[in-house]
């Protein structure tokens, strides 16, 4: 896990992108005034508001980052397509289930990524991360974690946790190298 | 060919917010309802989106985005209540 | 043309699923079950929608028009972190599970 980037007048590298993305989709145009106008925000935006917060993991591996957000895209589309079928068929038939997966993760941000594409993919809903962090002592680290999910249709329960491990939760901790 | 298409997905949006506000009526819990009204903001967006389509403008957009931030702020801040009790702590 | 069929199947597909979201909404017996509809179904309708949107206004106004996928990728993000707040919330209200909903043990009061 990294949290500091190489460039010290460019602490966040994808943020910069984003933002240069968002103020050209906003317009709605690629005009060479917006284009200068969103390197000057994409440059300005991130060094004002970096000591706002503590600092990120960055994202070490981006070619990986992407093939994975195709994935989940994918992922999202075909899980759509099962929730769907799922809700019209009828109701007696399904079988709801509180699951724990055990994390390895253990930064907030990559957990909150996991979480995210749980909540979005194959009819799982993220509930809570345990152990609750306001229940520790002050200034303890816990030593597992474990997310809880809401599956709606639950059929074999430890084929759903590797699931999650493999296909979700290891590209994100090679992304993030953490 | 397009207006009938843009009636029957006016319809099929306009169905599913009364289908929302009958959750939102009924409950039986808050955040059954907060969940309802959720729901809600976003059929609004879509609706939104598609009047300007049919009005062939895209003036609309701004309302759709603000919608958008708007709700979802308001959502998490009603949610936030349920759970503390307050809104900023 | 083609893309008066394009943005057609889109808008009905995208009706579709926002329909069947709250239908899952109506439909389900208890909350956490409920809210799968609305984060899920709903959510991929509205893209389907904001790219039909997408196509229409690059077809009728001159150059491309691709600020509708601000909104796409606006719900994608905002969705899951809404549910996740209402599902800690009704965890927090105690609300009842359906019965026999497995590995209620799993869940722990806040």
């Amino acid at each position: 896990m990294r949290l500091e980037s190489r460039f010290r007048w460019l602490p966040t590298p994808f943020r910069s992108l984003l933002l240069f993305v968002v103020w050209l989709l906003l317009n709605n145009s690629v005009s060479p005034g917006h284009i200068i106008l969103a390197v000057l925000f994409a440059f300005f935006i991130p060094v004002i508001t970096f000591p706002f917060r503590e600092p990120q993991p960055l994202i070490i591996k981006p070619g990986l980052a992407v093939k994975q957000f195709l994935i989940v895209l994918f992922d999202i589309i075909t899980a759509n397509l099962q929730v769907a079928l799922l809700i019209l068929g009828p109701v007696k038939k399904l079988r709801p289930a509180f699951v724990k997966v055990p994390l390895d993760l253990t930064h907030a941000m990559p957990i909150t990524i996991l979480a995210s594409t749980v909540s979005l993919t194959p009819g799982t809903v993220s509930a809570e991360v345990y152990p609750i962090p306001e229940s520790l002592p002050p200034g303890e680290e816990p030593t597992e974690r474990y997310l809880l999910i809401h599956v709606l249709d639950l059929d074999d329960e430890q084929a759903l946790i590797n699931t999650i491990k493999q296909r979700y939760e290891a590209p994100l901790k090679e992304i993030f190298q953490c | 060919m397009l207006e009938t298409v843009f009636l029957i997905v006016f319809a099929m949006i306009g169905l599913s917010l009364l289908l929302n506000l009958w959750r939102l009526v009924v409950g039986p819990s808050v955040p059954d309802r907060i969940l309802a009204l959720d729901t809600m903001y976003i059929n609004t967006i879509a609706l939104i989106i598609l009047y300007g389509m049919s009005m062939g403008t895209g003036l609309y957009f701004e309302a759709a985005l603000l919608i958008a931030m708007l709700g979802f702020v308001s959502t998490v801040a009603v949610c936030k209540y349920l759970l503390r009790g307050d809104i900023i702590e | 043309m083609y893309s008066e069929w394009l943005v057609s199947i889109l808008l009905l597909i995208g009706g579709a699923f926002i329909l069947i979201g709250s239908i899952g909404l109506i439909k389900m017996p208890d909350f956490f079950m409920r809210l799968h509809g609305p984060t899920k179904a709903t959510t991929l309708g509205m893209a389907g929608v904001l790219i039909a949107a997408m196509v229409f206004f690059s077809n009728a106004q001159d150059g491309i028009s691709v600020k509708e996928l601000l909104i796409t990728i606006f719900l994608l993000i905002t969705a899951p972190i809404s549910g996740y707040m209402l599902i800690k919330s009704a965890i927090h209200h105690k609300l009842k599970a359906k019965d026999g909903t497995k590995g209620l043990d799993n869940v722990e009061d806040d």
